[in-house]
Parts: structure tokens; sequence; C-alpha cells
């Protein structure tokens, strides 16, 4: 790292779009009256967010002027900071961890990854899409090697599943965040070890016998014990090691993990259900999940297991693949196209 | 191996809902009002008995520390401040509970808060934790909502919190630091005495502690201060996420008892290391800032403050790193060098100019272009270091450095060894840039 | 007292009051501790670690003095007091670490470099360092920053020590610099390296310790040690700033200041720091006789015979004589003495036309509180001036005592940046009325303060109801009870002319009897009822009033005086004469000479002793000391140098009796242009380059 400048080449001017204004306008309300100055790192990092990624200098003084600071000071908190980009980036901006704990797992390749796919740090790749920095740790030791892009984490990262993510991320295809193998978070691969009671719901249960019993007196006791292993559903109790995903574990009786099936010989391109991407369907392959037929019979509960499983916060329906995959597997591009009035992708 | 009914983060893994009912359904917000009822002095009793200590790194009393809170207000607010700046190298336990178990946080906010005079929390998370400050923000929202915080609340305390976050500096989680940057200044850690909980922030009566630390406490209130004591070892007491990670076969996040040995923590977590215990070169015990520990003294320790205090290390944040044999050392502590010069704040002299200086010449170490005697230049330097600065992170920086030369000396000077032997076995020139 | 603490510094136990931290208690004990970021009037950074001691029973590791307060230390278990080390083997080998650090990164360039031999880490490194290096590796470079024409920067020189930023921050009260980045990368600067508007700026040159910020225009012309040194006292504004002249042969090289607790602290403007070059431009070096409309070079004798042709042409009441705004009392004495002898009423000392010494006594116009007393009040109003550019230094100490004690400040006249916060009342005299029959809040905050100080610019009174202003003013300040006391007058005049003072001390003013002052003369040159004007160094007048009149001017400057003058008399400026200077406050102070001025140029009383013999009118004082004799008998106060003769309280009763109608226009401070205030300055192209420079922002700001 070396003395952190503006960039050169500078707008004339920052008008804060409503958002940051409103943005603005609550920030400072956090704290008591006068100390207004302390929004100014949550305002700098808003203003970042207009300006596609980069702080500009004319934003800098809107900063200051908005929050009574003198222009020096707010220079010195876009300076000290290393999350302020001083200059334009790419609309996807790669924050590689490179601390130990990262470097013990790969991160040296995955540099060598950004180096070859978008060049020298700070670079933009001339689409624009792509920029890459090296920073120090992220906080995700136990996923590592990992990056941050944009807002997400992309973690349990390999040379190769990098390489794919920076592609997918250029021809704007979706990306699925977190651990880009089997986990869920930080559970060890292969399932959690730990955990594995149902504890949510035999407590739902519990929790009124065990409140009524619970005096009010000054020591509040302990709570009920967590259901032994045989009341939680079979499922919850397979060994994590049989490689089960994870989210297994999990599932409560609200949600089911939906059957599925040996790989056919013909699979179905999963791929031309809008929003799912390679990625996903290698996802959903890994779930036995290969014809349209199978996602069109989903019911509420498996559409919400996988929602779960792949922390996609009911995209599924608002994508609504079952009508979707229903369409394809009625009638192929022909009946999709009849339906939708588009064709699939 | 600690039993599942003893965990406190039961959604580590966010398998579950991190939303107030989920959280409801596991125990939280659980009778928190007959808490407060214990009184100011009756909770940071329990606090004390519970023997908790501080999950941010020090291991300094939580009890204690909360009760140098002045009793009575002299008219100035009085402030909680929850570290999330989460930056330790290897550590990342106060993510998974920021982003799965929140409620847990926020509901340890307000008995914290109630306990120190506080009406106002300020919860400092890294700027680069986005996700887990939305995730948190909606647990936050979620509460007040539910009239759990806020003015006139169903607890009977009022209490704001607010979710403030940072943007990219390791030195923040200093808590002098964090409570400059969050006035909005750079993060320079201010000098001591005057304690923050005399001045602190906005010159007013402060307490900064540790996410885990306050996320902990609903949990020793609901189940007995003697629960928890009774977990772990003397001094010792509780239940720690530990963050395993490394060349483990497989890395994770584990709730485990304070005290539990190595061998166990990593067997029964961690797959094991990676390629069998004899392949273990060194452990890394507690964040990057505590010196490295090599395999022989490490296997059977036990993952603690005070053993691994006589062992010239520390728990610090209880973040194992692990490393087999296939590690550089010298390249692993020089990469920890890089950090620490990267993230010293400019402010003191010896920190400033001698994280670079370190950083430098095990740049070189590491391809053995040195000069024997360099190795105890180096760890003079890292003596005039620490000890030596307004904060810790000059003790910090010095640590990894001295954990290397303590353990690793003679891989330094098989390197140069080797280098001298054959400088350029390419035959090429290399002209390795400083920078 | 209760407050005070025993420590033992090095086995010897001192008594030493709670509040003070090791350090000064290791330097009461006379035991040196090397510093570096710790300065006494900035905020205590604690960053160099230079300065760090042993503590017996603390933690084991050496703590910084500078930061630790004596409070804050334990006694021992038997109550023995704290043990406090500075030459053990401990804080030997921390300071050899901080200085080794200091240094690695720090240039070898001490042969180029203008602090060499004033520096403190040269010299610190001599004391506390070792003599090696161990340091292998590349040495950093910071790329230099323009931080304006004053300030020169080399940054790779800098230690960080930020007592730049603090002072600028703190004492400037304009917040211009600061520390950018982080890390060994952290750099000082301004925002886009702009220039630093600050008008005490300079002082950061004295303030770091190194040679990263060096005076601009003092840039490789001297070393230290060839310099003359010589104490004297500044007349760029009222205040009397204690400063060093600093001389080699007959060259002012440049110009620093002195302690006067009473007075400057340690600081002084820019304008005292960098007029050194307009001392050796434009300067009258020999006499000027104007012949056929040309001013030609004139022996001293050719130019005293026209003068004394033209004066024994007329009569005493068509001569007039106004003194400038730098004369030392010397000349204004001499000056009254000749005026005297030649039978002329006609003589003023305050170009500007205020209505000073006319009623009421020394009271009137004096900054009664004194300038230190500035920290002694509890609220202050502030009437028809700009602090900031009338007396910059006066102006921060407003400041300090804002900032550290929140007093409570107003404002009649401009809404300027003062670099504090004050309530705008008004702009004028009807504010000023308004406020004196009690309509204004403000009058409350007066009221109930204990210590009113009600400070009365040039600004409000340099016109022509100048004088109902200041009996207004004056009984504003009674009625609030700011000269109610013996102990506390509040009534503050704040002049802009270091003559001021001693001109009217020595009563430099119309004779009682009918004497034009400068408002009159100018009028009656005007008509042509005054044939000869004697201009002693009064050039802020308009010449063009003067009519036909035959002028004399008399000083150090060709500036506009001497442009329209007929004769030309080469005076000496403040630097090349010993001068007696009485401040804003009453304070007596003197100049010394250090260098002889140029040419033909003479001491001033010394031409005016000339001309009198050749007047026929001789003087009887052939000597300086003579001459201060005599004008020890006129006014005694000036007698006691270095003294401040406060003025009785009950003198200002005379004044309130001139409070009466006022006209309806805004007061405004006098001083339009801080870096062009007088002749000197005039012929300084450093301060020309300021001028420009802030004209500049201003036409920035407008648009």
């Amino acid at each position: 790292m070396s003395a952190r400048r503006l960039a050169e080449i500078q707008p004339d001017n920052f008008s804060p779009n409503r958002e940051t204004t409103a943005f603005a306008k609550a920030s400072v309300k956090k704290y008591p009256e006068g100390k207004q100055a302390s929004a100014v790192i949550p305002l700098l990092w808003r203003v970042q967010e207009q300006n596609a990624g980069w702080v500009s200098e004319p934003a800098i003084r809107w900063t200051a002027e908005f929050l009574d600071m003198p222009y020096i000071r707010v220079y010195e908190i876009a300076t000290f900071y290393t999350m302020f980009n001083l200059q334009p980036v790419g609309k996807f901006h790669v924050q590689l961890c490179g601390t130990t704990p990262c470097m013990l797992r790969g991160s040296e390749e995955l540099k060598t990854v950004c180096r070859k796919v978008i060049g020298n740090q700070m670079d933009v790749t001339s689409d624009g899409k792509l920029s890459w920095i090296e920073v120090e740790c992220l906080g995700a030791c136990v996923n590592a090697p990992m990056v941050q892009i944009n807002k997400d984490y992309y973690e349990d990262l390999t040379p190769e599943i990098l390489e794919q993510i920076l592609a997918d991320l250029r021809s704007g295809k979706e990306v699925k965040p977190g651990p880009q193998n089997s986990r869920h978070r930080s559970e060890p691969l292969g399932g959690a070890l730990t955990l594995l009671s149902d504890t949510s719901s035999s407590r739902a249960k519990a929790k009124p016998q065990a409140k009524a019993k619970a005096p009010a007196k000054a020591k509040p006791v302990a709570k009920a014990k967590p259901a032994t292993k045989a009341k939680a559903p079979a499922a919850a109790t397979k060994p994590a090691k049989a490689k089960a995903p994870a989210a297994t574990a999990a599932t409560a009786a609200k949600t089911k993990k939906p059957r599925g099936v040996k790989a056919p010989k013909v699979p179905d391109d999963l791929k031309m259900i809008s929003g799912v991407g390679p990625k996903l369907e290698g996802t959903l392959n890994g779930l036995g999940i290969y014809k349209f037929a199978q996602v069109a019979k989903w019911t509420k509960a498996e559409i919400d297991w996988v929602d779960d499983y792949l922390s996609f916060k009911g995209r599924i329906e608002r994508d609504d693949w079952i009508k979707q995959a229903g369409a394809l597997a009625k009638g192929g591009v022909d009946e999709y196209v009849r339906v939708f009035g588009k064709k699939p992708r | 191996m600690l039993q599942d009914k003893d965990r406190i983060f039961t959604n580590l893994y966010g398998f579950k809902s991190p939303g107030l009912r989920g959280a409801k359904m596991r125990g939280a917000w659980d009778g928190t009002k007959q808490m407060l009822e214990l009184g100011r002095d009756g909770i940071i009793d329990q606090v004390k008995a519970s023997g908790l200590r501080g999950r941010g790194g020090a291991g300094f009393p939580t009890g204690l520390k909360w009760s140098f809170m002045p009793k009575v207000s002299d008219g100035r607010p009085h402030y909680l401040i929850v570290n999330a700046d989460e930056s330790e190298p290897g550590t990342c336990k106060d993510r998974e509970i920021m982003r799965h178990d929140p409620h847990l946080l926020v509901e340890g906010c307000l008995i914290a808060g109630f306990a120190m005079g506080a009406n106002a929390g300020y919860i400092y998370i890294r700027g680069e934790f986005i996700r887990e400050r939305e995730a948190l923000q909606a647990a936050v929202d979620e509460a007040y909502d539910a009239k759990l915080i806020g003015k006139n609340n169903k607890n009977g305390w009022d209490f704001d919190l607010y979710v403030h976050h940072g943007a990219g500096a390791y030195i923040c989680g200093e808590e002098t630091a964090l409570l400059e940057s969050l006035e909005g200044k750079k993060g320079q850690p201010r000098l001591k005495p005057p304690f923050p909980a005399n001045v602190g922030l906005y010159g007013a009566p402060s307490t900064v502690n540790n996410v885990e630390s306050i996320a902990v406490v609903p949990t020793i209130l609901r189940r007995g201060a003697d629960w928890f004591a009774g977990l772990g070892r003397p001094n010792n007491v509780g239940t720690k996420l530990f963050c395993i990670s490394g060349h483990v076969e497989t890395p994770c996040n584990v709730e485990e008892e304070m005290g539990i040995t190595f061998r166990e923590l990593i067997e029964k977590h961690a797959g094991g290391v990676r390629g069998g215990w004899d392949n273990l070169k060194a452990v890394i015990p507690g964040g990057s800032s505590v010196p490295c520990l090599p395999a022989t003294t490490c296997k059977d320790m036990h993952m603690d403050f005070d053993t691994l205090r006589d062992l010239k290390s520390g728990l610090g944040t209880a973040a194992v790193i692990v490393m087999d044999q296939s590690t550089d050392m010298i390249r692993a502590i020089a990469r920890l060098a890089y950090f620490y010069k990267h993230e010293s704040c400019g402010q003191c002299t010896p920190c400033r100019e001698g994280t670079g200086w370190m950083w430098r010449v095990l740049e070189r170490m590491a391809i053995g272009q040195a000069e024997k005697r360099e190795i105890d230049m180096l760890l003079d330097v890292s003596h005039q270091i620490e000890g030596h600065t307004i904060c810790a992170l000059g003790d910090a920086a010095a640590w990894p450095v001295q954990g290397l030369i303590r353990h690793f000396r003679h891989e330094i000077e098989e390197r140069i060894d080797q280098y001298s032997a054959n400088p350029n076995p390419d035959g090429a020139v290399s002209l390795q840039a400083a920078e | 007292m209760s407050d005070m603490r025993t420590v033992k510094i090095d086995g010897e136990e001192i008594e030493v009051p709670a509040h003070y931290t090791i350090l000064q208690a290791c330097e009461e004990a006379g035991a040196e501790v090397p510093r570096f970021c710790y300065h006494e009037r900035l905020s205590i950074a604690g960053n160099c670690r230079m300065c760090l001691v042993e503590v017996k029973g603390g933690p084991p590791k050496p703590q910084a003095s500078c930061a630790l307060g004596v409070g804050d230390l334990r006694p021992g278990p038997e109550g023995q007091p704290p043990e406090i080390f500075t030459k053990t083997p401990m804080v030997k080998k921390a300071r050899e670490g901080v200085m080794e650090f200091l240094l690695i990164n720090h240039p070898l360039d001490c042969p180029i470099c203008d602090q060499g031999g004033e520096c403190d880490l040269q010299d610190q490194a001599v004391a506390y360092g070792i003599d090696k290096n161990r340091f292998a590796e590349n040495k950093r470079a910071v790329e230099d920053k323009y931080i304006g024409p004053l300030v020169k920067t080399i940054m790779t020189r800098c230690i960080h020590c930020t007592r730049c930023v603090r002072f600028s921050t703190e004492v400037g009260g304009v917040e211009d610099l600061g520390l950018a980045g982080r890390g060994e990368d952290a750099e000082i600067t301004t925002y886009l390296e702009n220039a630093m508007t600050s008008e005490l700026q300079g002082n950061v040159i004295d303030l770091c310790p190194v040679g990263a910020l060096t005076s601009r225009p003092y840039a490789f012309q001297a070393r230290p040690w060839e310099l003359r040194k010589t104490e004297s006292i500044d007349v760029m504004d009222a205040l009397g700033s204690a400063i060093r002249v600093d001389a080699r042969d007959r060259e002012v090289m440049r110009i620093m200041p002195r302690l006067n607790e009473e007075v400057n602290e340690e600081w002084i403007s820019d304008k005292t720091r960098f007029i050194w070059d307009g001392l050796r431009t434009q300067r009258l070096d020999q006499p000027y006789v104007r012949r056929n409309g040309k001013l030609e070079a004139a022996s001293w004798d050719e130019a005293f015979a026209a003068i004394a042709a033209k004066i024994k042409a007329t009569t005493p009441d068509r001569i007039g004589a106004i003194a400038g705004d730098l004369c030392a009392a010397e000349e204004l004495y001499a000056l009254k003495d000749l005026m005297t002898a030649l039978g002329v009423k006609n003589v003023d000392c305050r170009q500007d036309g205020t209505p000073f010494g006319e009623k009421g006594n020394r009271a009137g116009y004096l900054f009664n509180p004194g300038i230190a007393g500035i920290n002694d009040a509890d609220a202050i109003l502030i009437v028809g001036s700009n602090p900031r550019l009338e007396a910059p230094v006066l102006n921060a100490r407003i400041r300090q005592h804002w900032r550290n004690n929140g007093i409570p400040i107003a404002v009649i006249g401009d809404q300027a940046d003062l670099t504090y916060q004050y309530d705008h009342l008004g702009a004028g005299p009807e504010t000023l009325a308004d406020l004196a029959a009690g309509k204004s809040k403000f009058h409350a905050v007066l009221k109930s303060a204990e210590r009113p100080l009600t400070l009365v610019g040039q600004g409000a009174v340099a016109r022509s109801d100048g004088l109902s202003v200041l009996g207004n003013a004056a009984m504003l300040a009674e009625q609030v009870g700011a000269t109610g006391s013996e102990e506390w007058n509040g009534f503050a005049v704040l002049h802009t002319a270091a003559a001021r003072v001693a001109g009217l001390d020595l009563c430099v003013l119309p004779g009682a009897d009918g004497g034009f002052d400068t408002r009159k003369m100018l009028s009656a040159a005007g008509k042509g009822e005054l044939d000869v004007v004697y201009l002693l160094g009064a050039d802020e007048l308009r010449m063009k009033a003067l009519g036909e009149a035959f002028v004399i001017y008399q000083g150090s400057h060709g500036d506009a005086g001497a442009h329209r003058a007929d004769v030309i008399l080469p005076g000496a400026a403040y630097t090349e004469k010993s001068g007696t200077y009485v401040n804003t406050e009453g304070r007596t102070q003197m100049t010394t000479r250090a260098v002889f001025p140029p040419g033909d140029a003479r001491e001033d009383w010394t031409i005016l002793r000339a001309l009198s013999d050749a007047l026929g009118h001789t003087l009887d004082y052939n000597s300086a000391d003579q001459l201060r004799a005599k004008i020890y008998e006129a006014a005694p106060q000036l007698a006691a140098i270095d003294q401040r003769e406060v003025a009785s309280t009950e003198d200002l009763g005379e004044l309130v009796k001139e409070a009466g109608r006022m006209n309806s226009s805004a007061f405004t401070s006098v001083v339009k242009d801080f870096y062009l205030t007088n002749p000197i300055a005039r012929a300084s192209a450093v301060m020309a380059e300021c001028s420009a420079l802030r004209r500049g922002r201003k036409l920035d700001a407008a648009e």
C-alpha cells in the first residue's frame, strides 16, 4: 500500500440523490445533537454507493458541508479508512482477502486468477465490469479462501470457481453468495457436527411448561432441556457424515426437502428456467433435481426448503420457477413462449 | 465435548431463522424483564459470579468492567458500545452471532445497558460486514417494533440501540480508536488514562464490550451464573466460540467448552489436522496477534486464557490458525507483519516505523536474503515496539515475530544458508523490489 | 495546598501541583526529558514516544511522561511518594529505540536542511540516539506538499508529531492542516494542497521539530549560527509582540517570536514574521526634493533649506503635522516639540481620524483589562472590530479562551469568520444603542457576567460620530458593570497602530485652542488654507486631499506619502532604531536596533533635531538619553519599560457623557487587507503574494 490519494480525474460536482439525502438526514439523527460528525463514515459510505463505488472529491466536499466539518477532516477520514475507494472501480469490485488464514488455504492462487482475468490491482477492465484489490482479513477465516464482491462474501473458493464467478458476473448471470462448496455457512464441510438436535421446535413446545414452572424469582432458571434426539424428525438425526446437505439438520416440519432422483441419461436444461444459472443448475443436480417436471411438482414446503437452502429469500416464488418449469415440462420452448410471451433464455 | 443443550448460540450455523420469532423459539427474550428486576448491582454480581471474561481478546472480567461505570450519573449520559469490528485475522465468530443470532446480542445490549445505567448503545460493526449489518439492523428494528427496546419498552428500561459501522480499519477494534471512529474521526487510539468508563464516547462514561461477551449474558442470566461457571476450568469458565481455520480437514466455527484441549477441538470438530497429527507444524491459538506455538507444545494444551498465557501465547479471540508441515512459516508470519504494517494507524513512532521495518526484513528472510545477525536485530526491533506505543497494536505486531523467532529460528537460518549458497538458482539477477 | 503531590524523581522528592504531567514534574525537578510532539500550548498527543520514563510500581513498560498526570500515579504500599526515573537503563534503551525509529526513514539531508543547527531531531539524536544504523531497507520518500507561499514543505523529513495540525486546529482556529492516510504512509497536507488561510500559519515553522516545515521566503538564505540575534518589539499591529530580529551584515534575514506570556505567548502573526523582505525594498535611502515637478536626490542640507524656505514663508496656523502608525515615541515627541517651538497647533497622531484622547483620559483609549486579561473575561462584546485581522495573536487568545471555557461572545459590526462562534447582534450603532438600552438578550449576558469585556475597534470610532460611539460603548460597559470595580475594567480599545498609544500618552494632538485634527487639516489643505504639511510616516491618508500644500514626508518607505511629497527625509524602520512603543494595553516596550538604516537614512528623532536646527528652533537634546528624560517627564509611564501602567477607571466617566446621537452607517473593520496595512508591508513581495492569494480566494467564494 502506498499513500492513498484522490483520483486525478474528478467529476465536476456531486449531487446527492433522494436516497442519499434521506439516508444522510436519518443517519445524523442516530447521534446526539451537535455530534453529527459521527455520521461521516456512514455518509461517505452511502456517497460511495451512489457514485459507482468510489468517493470523488466533490463528494467529500458535499459530505463535509452536510456535516459542517472542515474539508480536511473528511479528507483525513476518506484516506484513513481503506474501504473508501478513491478512484473508480469496476461494476464488480473484488476485495480479495490475502491475510495469513486465507493465504494458508490458497489465496495466492486466487490472486493469480484476478491478475489473469482483471489485471493489476485497482485496474478496471475495459468493459468497466471488474476490478480487484488485495485486502486484509475480511473475517471469514473458517471459510477461507474468500473474496468480497461488492456487498457479498464468496467463500470456500478455488481458482476455478473464482474464475467462473468472475465470468458469470461479467456476463450478467446471478451468482450465489456464500460458500461455493456444499457448506451452508461456517459449519464443517460435510455437515454440522453440533447443534443437530432440533432445538427450535421442541423448545417452542416445551416453553410454556417451563415457564409455568419457573417461579418469578430473582434468578431465572434454566430452560427446559432441548428435546432428545429420539423426538426429532428422523431426517435430522442422520449423521452429518452421510454427506446429506447440512440444511437437513435444520429443516423442521414446516419445510421439506424435495425428493431427488438419480441422474437421468438426458437431464433437462434447468438453465432455461429464468433465474437458474450454470452454478445453480449444478447445485440443483446435487440435490437430485434434473427434470423440469420435478421442479414443477414442488410443494410449498419443498419450495421453502430449497429457498432456505439457497438463501434465496423468496426468489423461487418471485421468479415463479414452478410455472416456468411446468410450461417447459409440458411443451418445451413453444409452451414457454405461449405462456410467458417470450423465449426462455 | 460440550453438549448441545449447553450451547448458547443455537443458531450458529444459520440453519434456522435469525428473526425474532425464531430467536424467541430458541429462548431469546425470555424473562428479560425479570432479569432487569435483579437491579444493576444484581446483574453485575451475576456476571461477576459467572466468571465471564471478555471475549474480545484480552480476557478482562466482564462484570468487573461494568462495575467501573459511575453508579450515579453526574449529568452526562452513559453509553454502551459493542465492539463488532471483528478484524483479527483468524477470527470470524461475531459475524455468526450478528447474522444468525442477532437477538441474543440485542437482548444482551439491553441488559448490559441497564447494568451500566446507559440508555443508549452503539454497535460498531466493521464496514465489510454489510450483510451482517443488515441482519443486525433487521433484528434491532424487530426488537423496536416488538417494544423490546426503545422508549417505554416492555422490559422497563429505556434503551436506544444504534448500529454504526466502520470502513476498513483493524485499529478500530481497539476500544478508544473505536470511540474516536464513532465520533467521526480517524481511528487513532486515545491516551489512557482517562479510561472510557470515565471519559468515553462524546466525553461521557462508556464501556466497550465484545459482541460475544454481550451476547452470552442473557443466557448466563437465564440459566444461572453457576451453570456458566460450572463449565470449563477454574478462572477460565464457560463456553467459547472457537474459529478453526488453516490446515485442518474441515475448518469451522464451533462453540465449545473453555479449556477443551487442542487435540479434542481439532479432532472432534475440524476433522483433524490435514495429513494427520504428525503433519502439524505450528498453531496460532488466538488470532494473529498471539505468538505461534510449535507442534510439540501445542497438541494437548488446554485452550484457555491462563494455559496459553503460560505458554507465552494467548487465547486472544480463540481463533485457532493451524499450520501443517507444508507451511512456509516465515512467509506466513511475514504476511501477518504486512497486515500490521497495513493497519498501523500511524500515530506512534515505534509502530508506524517499526511495523514496516519488520515486514521488510521478514520479506527478505522469506527468500533467505538476509544475514543471520539480522534475526537478533529483528527480535530487538520487535522489543523496541512492544510496550512502547499508546495502544496494543504495537504489541500485537511484535508478538507474532517474536513467536516465529522463538520457535522457528532454525528455519530462518536454513533459508539464509540456502540463499547464500545459491542466491540465484535460475542464474537470473533477482531484483526484489522493496515494495 | 491540598492539590499538591509529592513525587520522587530520580531519587529526589519534589512537590508539584496534581494537574502537572510527569514531564512537567521532571522539568520542575531539573530532569531533562526529550520530546517532539509535546508542546505546552497544544493538546497532548503522546505520539512521538520520545518522552518515555520509568514509573516504579506501574506496568513493566516505560510510560509517556507527557500524557500521564502526576495525579494519576499511585503511591507506594506504605504511602511512599510515587517514583519516577529518567536515567535508568530501561529509559535509555527506550529513548534509543524511539530515536532509531524516528531516524530510519528520516533523510540524511541535514547539510541542505534549513532546520540544520536548530533542529530538535538533530540535537536529540546526538543526545539520546545511538551512533550506528541497522536499517538496511530503502528509506521512505514522501511527496512535498504545497501549503501556501509562506511555509515550505519537505515532507520526507516529517516525523508525524502533528504539532502543526494541532496548532492550526486549536490555536489558529482554521482547520487547514491534517494528517491524511495512515500507518507509515500518513502524511501532513492541506485539503487538495490549498494554501493555508490562517494569519498565524507561520508559527508552524517554529513548532515543527524537524525541517519538514520551514520558512519559504527564508529558504537557503542563511544558517542560524551566522545570524546576529536582536531582541525587539513588533510594530505591525498594536500588540507589540515580542520578536527576535535575526540579521546578517546589514540585512534582516528573518523575524522570530520571543516568549511574552502577557502579550503574544509565543506566537506572532504572519505579517510580523514575513515582513522582512519589505525592509529591503522601496527604501528611502537619501533625501529628495521636488524640483520642476520631479523628485530629485538631494543632500540633507538642500532638503532642510527647501523646508526652511517654505516654513519661513508662512505662518504657524497654516502649517500642519500628522504622524503615522509606526512612529516611536521618540520621534512623536520630537515632532510635537518642534511644532510647539514653531507655534504650530495643527498636530495629530491619529491619521485614521479617531477621537481618542479628546475626552476622558487614558482609560478611554486603552485595552484596559490587558491582553492577558482576556483569559479572565466571562463574556465578550466586540464592537466594530475584526480582531482576526487587526490583531491575530490577540484573536487567538480570545479563541483559546472560548475553546477552553466556552464564554459567550457577541459582535456588532462585520460578520466575519473570527475562528470562534459568536452572536452577531447587528451591524451598526442602532444595535449598540439597543444593547445599551437593554433591548438585546446579550445585555443580560453581559450584566450577569462578573468580568464582561467590551472590545471597541477602530472601525467603530474612526468616523465622524466616533466620539459619540465611544461614549455609548463606555456607557454600556459602565452599565453592565464592566468598569465598576478596581480589579476589573472591561472597557477595551483595540488599536491597530503601534504608534498610537504613545502618541496619545504624549498628547500629540491638536492644540486645545483651535488646533486642527487630521480631518480638519485635510479639509483645510484642500481648500488652500494650509501651506505646509509635515507627514511623519503618515501614509494612510487620501493624499489628493492635501491639495496644493507643500508636503514634507519623513519615513522609511517610498509609499503614498513619499509619492506626494515635495521633500523626502529618509528615516529608519523599526528594526533600525531603538524606539519606545506603548501597546494597546498601555505596556511600554522598546525596540532595539538590529541593523543600520540604509544609505543616508537616519533615526527619525535625529532628523527632527537636525531640522529644528535648520529652522532656527533648536530642540534642547543632543542624545537619545536626553530626549527620553524629556519624554519621561511628559509621560512618566513611558519610563517603565516592559511594564503596563493601568489607567484609573474613573477616567471613563468623562467619556460616558459624550454618548449621544450616532449616525446609522454600519461599523466596519479598518483593516481591509491584513497583508497590506502599512508602508513596509506594501513594500514586501511576500505580503503582496499573500494578499493576492486571499483576494483570489475571496473572488472564488463570491462566484
